[in-house]
């Protein structure tokens, strides 16, 4: 499979679409009684190794986003677009073959590993049920890091810790040996050390197994500090996606910059915390221009009616905004430093291949 | 660990003790409070009736003493397995009980197999097919099973099975095994159809609310058959308030067969209850009521029991 595929080998100049692990193109989501499209036109791709973080609000789309790979929707909800994994077409799976694909391909990482267990179950007959043996299963709880596997696996999920949970809904994810992990706010409910602990975790299962990892938090540092590419969201649009330290030294969308500006970081004390103003957009808020625009410290009039989409940034990445090509000099100039140069330049090809199908699907 | 369970063991047979002398009490006392004079009966009718032959079986019989004294008397002959002898027969009442409460409790056990076969797995169809016209149907047949008083589903029984179709006899509690499950399959069908809307909604409702568990979401979302998450998630899940429902509508039942038995002609111990309330037999009164709440006790006591496995989490808290 591509994942043994060496990373640093440049991608062909013609990669086709299918070389993308997930690739997710113009999905819109609509639900029965919801003013506005739960997911607007959402785009983003995964390649294998690849770390890409999912960031936004609480109800900006992301784990609709997450979910979408799997083909799991909220009940009646109407889905257009595009969701591509490894070539297959995950919109039109029904029964038996949606159920595969769930079962081999793609695993969620669940936010809370407490909810996602089955309280009366043993933590053994979990993993066997996600396709592993029972000796693998122990196996699985060791490579989490998990001490004392034999008798993890006779447990309930009652008797243990948050963290060892998370780990053991890790190894579950594992058990079915998928390409793509789903790490829906895995470690938002752990406390820091188990939360660096698990993320190192993660780090190095992706590495052994050449995953693609898609990273959902609603922490902005934690995303640039840890994925190779970042998506951010807001009202189930994707506002911006860049490479993580372009996004960090360069946020070109007013969100990116409010969601940076209004947490703390370690050193920097004479800057004032700002709070976005304003709240979060609920599903029954609809928006003529930007969506945004209400809480943007930098809206013009133009915003009111701006319908957004993504502009094409000089680095490869794009931002949903009226004023990002208005400025080009703002945006920085993609210096070819970064240690991940195939991820990069996959990532700017796939964007203009999105572009293409866009217009194709809009045809 | 032992210690712990010894404890638990203990506390628990202590409630149960405890339970069944208040309940004898009330028995006692609601026996005796009842209208009309054993005396009376006793003494052969009215028309013979002296105050000084009333007197003489008052005394004999110990109905002059106040009702503390004769319910002290009554518990400490009972304590001793001597639940004294029927007024009307004479005989035992332990033996008269014995010979009559083994049909009543194969025809609850019967009927509790029915229920339980017929009214989970309705419950469980009704859960999987929800909001479509297999539930309805459900609710429907069920509600309306349940709206048929039972005396009434025994005569159409009868008329239907036993007279025109002839498959089972409409009288009588047979001998040897599979006779017995012939001649008790009415009674026990009239009487399961009344619990059946019961136990299928309760065991609708309890998969429904177990079905909206983020864990069952998870397993889905895993690509666990929709089979193996039905079985082991939400039927798994929901089996607390079933089994604690089938355990009650049970344990009711041990209390309720009078009319079936009645309307199928078995001697059970329904029958032997209203005969010996309309004769003002008090020792057999006595004797079967205070059978029926042992039996009511034992069946809920029992399913607290079983909590703990059915889930693991109870253990923990239990005391």
């Amino acid at each position: 499979m591509s994942e043994n595929r060496p990373r640093s080998t440049p991608a062909p100049a013609a990669a086709p679409p299918a070389e993308a692990l997930l690739e997710i193109v113009d999905l819109t989501l609509r639900l029965p009684g919801a003013a506005r499209p739960v997911l607007d036109s959402v785009s983003l791709t995964v390649a294998p190794g690849e770390v890409v973080a999912l960031v936004g609000e609480s109800g900006s789309g992301k784990s609709t986003t997450a979910k979408a790979a799997l083909g799991l929707f909220p009940a009646g909800a109407v889905a257009s677009g595009s969701v591509r994994f490894d070539g297959t077409e995950v919109l039109g799976l029904t029964g038996e073959r949606l159920r595969a694909h769930r079962a081999d391909g793609v695993a969620l990482v669940h936010q809370d590993p407490r909810a996602a267990l089955n309280p009366v179950r043993r933590v053994g007959d979990f993993l066997v049920e996600r396709g592993a043996g029972r000796a693998e299963a122990v196996e699985l709880l060791a490579s989490v890091g998990l001490p004392d596997p034999q008798r993890r696996v006779r447990q309930r999920p009652h008797e243990m810790s948050g963290g060892m949970l998370q780990r053991v809904v890790i190894a579950g994810a594992l058990a079915a040996r998928p390409r793509l992990l789903l790490a829906d706010e895995a470690t938002s409910a752990l406390d820091v050390t188990t939360q660096a602990d698990i993320l190192a975790l993660l780090r190095t299962l992706r590495a052994e197994h050449g995953l693609g990892l898609l990273f959902i938090t609603h922490d902005l540092h934690l995303a640039a500090a840890y994925s190779d590419r970042v998506y951010v969201m807001y009202a189930g649009r994707v506002v911006e996606s860049r490479t993580a330290s372009a996004l960090f030294t360069a946020p070109a969308h007013p969100y990116t910059r409010g969601l940076l500006t209004c947490s703390p970081t370690l050193g920097d004390t004479l800057t004032p915390l700002r709070p976005i103003p304003g709240r979060p957009p609920s599903l029954s808020d609809t928006f003529p221009g930007c969506p945004f625009v209400e809480r943007c410290a930098e809206a013009e009039p133009t915003c009111e009616t701006w319908s957004p989409r993504p502009v094409p940034l000089p680095d490869g990445g794009a931002a949903a905004c009226a004023f990002v090509n208005a400025e080009p000099g703002l945006s920085p100039v993609f210096t070819a430093v970064g240690n991940r140069p195939a991820g990069r330049d996959r990532w700017a090809q796939t964007q203009a291949d999105g572009a293409d199908a866009d217009e194709v699907n809009h045809a | 660990m032992a210690l712990r369970l010894a404890l638990r063991v203990g506390r628990r047979i202590t409630g149960v003790l405890a339970t069944l002398l208040a309940a004898s009490f009330v028995i006692f006392a609601a026996v005796y409070a009842a209208p009309g004079d054993p005396a009376v009966f006793l003494a052969g009718g009215r028309d013979k009736l002296t105050p000084e032959r009333l007197a003489q079986v008052r005394a004999e019989y110990h109905l002059d003493e106040p009702l503390f004294v004769q319910y002290g008397r009554w518990l400490w002959d009972c304590v001793h397995l001597d639940l004294g002898r029927s007024f009307k027969y004479s005989d035992q009442v332990a033996d008269l009980v014995a010979a009559r409460f083994p049909t009543t409790l194969q025809l609850v056990l019967y009927a509790t197999v029915l229920f339980v076969v017929l009214g989970v797995g309705a419950g469980i169809l009704a859960a999987v097919k929800r909001s479509t016209w297999v539930d309805s149907a459900v609710v429907g047949v069920t509600t309306l099973a349940a709206s048929v008083p039972s005396f009434v589903a025994a005569i159409a029984l009868v008329s239907f099975f036993g007279v025109r179709l002839g498959w089972f006899p409409v009288t009588g509690s047979g001998t040897g095994f599979l006779d017995t499950v012939r001649h008790l399959t009415l009674p026990a069908l009239s009487l399961a159809l009344g619990a059946l809307a019961l136990v299928s909604r309760v065991t609708r409702q309890a998969m429904v609310d177990a079905a909206a568990s983020d864990h069952v979401e998870a397993a889905r979302a895993s690509g666990v058959p929709e089979r193996d998450i039905v079985r082991r998630h939400v039927l798994r899940n929901a089996l607390g308030p079933i089994v604690t429902m089938c355990g009650l509508v049970m344990a009711g039942m041990l209390a309720g067969t009078v009319v079936v038995e009645t309307a199928f002609g078995l001697s059970g111990i329904g029958s032997l209850l209203v005969g010996a309330i309309n004769t003002h037999d008090f020792p057999v009164a006595q004797a079967v009521l205070l059978l029926m709440v042992t039996g009511y006790i034992v069946v809920t006591t029992l399913v607290d029991a079983v909590h703990p496995l059915l889930d693991p989490r109870v253990e923990g808290a239990a005391r």
